[in-house]
């Protein structure tokens, strides 16, 4: 009888320490973590990657952006005006977008005039703006990367982006490590 | 649980995001749960609808309790137990 019940305990115990290390290996495979390539700078999606990254953030989900290309004209700051540009990126500079409140629509751009109706809308409606969601953002902790090689690219300097209590700065490979740790992944 | 019963839940902690939409009264709901002890009952004032389906999902996933919900005039208010 002693004997009969050692042995389903070993058995059990093995059982366990089997399960066990088959949850730790999930969980290294598929964190609680959204990770987002945000590529578009158009003021609709910069506030639909902002929601959603709010919304998983105040889930507990660890929340990764990582913005390139035209998204990094929502992280400009308009005050801050860096020196030693040459003159494409100059150029550049003052072609694109100089921060997230001179955003453009994707569709209904109207030459500015969509911009500035979806913001009397949103106000009207209790909508956060986009400058209080990234406040929102660094006070949840949401993890902002800057692609360098877009930010080379498009000739912005880093003394040109907004102070963001969790900013940082890597190339394509952080991302996918993130990705491919992550529960889910977006695109926009 | 039932509206009736809702209506004499006594709240430790009542959190009005009538204010903000969504995500808003989550962002509201998620900052104000650390206020309260394991146990002890939240009441959100919620005017926006899509918080009605958000907040119990949010429960679920974080292991908070969901009561239920009632509608007043204007707003919902909903109810949970802290994990």
């Amino acid at each position: 009888m002693e004997n009969n019940s050692e042995i389903t305990i070993q058995t059990l115990q093995s059982q366990i320490e089997k399960l066990e290390k088959k949850v730790t290996k999930l969980e290294k495979n598929r964190k609680d973590q959204l990770s987002m390539a945000i590529v578009s700078g158009d003021m609709d999606k910069i506030l639909a990657a902002m929601i959603i990254s709010l919304a998983a953030a105040a889930m507990d989900t660890k929340v990764k952006l990582f913005f390139s290309f035209w998204a990094l004209s929502a992280l400009r700051d308009p005050k801050k005006h860096p020196k030693g540009k040459d003159f494409i990126s100059k150029m550049f500079g003052m072609m694109l977008p100089s921060g997230k409140d001179k955003l453009k629509l994707s569709n209904m751009n109207m030459a500015g005039m969509g911009p500035m109706m979806i913001k009397i809308l949103m106000k009207k409606k209790n909508v956060l703006s986009l400058g209080e969601m990234f406040e929102q953002a660094g006070q949840l902790g949401i993890e902002i990367t800057i692609c360098e090689m877009s930010m080379d690219l498009m000739g912005f300097k880093k003394e040109e982006f907004i102070d963001y209590p969790h900013l940082r700065y890597a190339g394509a490979a952080t991302f996918v490590a993130d990705a491919g740790e992550s529960a889910f992944q977006l695109f926009i | 649980m039932t509206t009736e019963e809702l209506k004499n839940v006594k709240s430790n902690l009542v959190v009005d995001a009538r204010g903000t939409a969504c995500p808003g009264p989550l962002l509201a709901a998620k900052k104000a749960i650390a206020d309260i002890e394991s146990g002890e009952i939240m009441e959100i004032l919620s005017a926006d609808e899509g918080t009605k389906n958000d907040i119990p999902r949010w429960c679920e996933k974080v292991g908070h309790e969901y009561l239920g919900c009632f509608d007043e005039d204007s707003f919902s208010r909903l109810f949970l137990v802290k994990e």
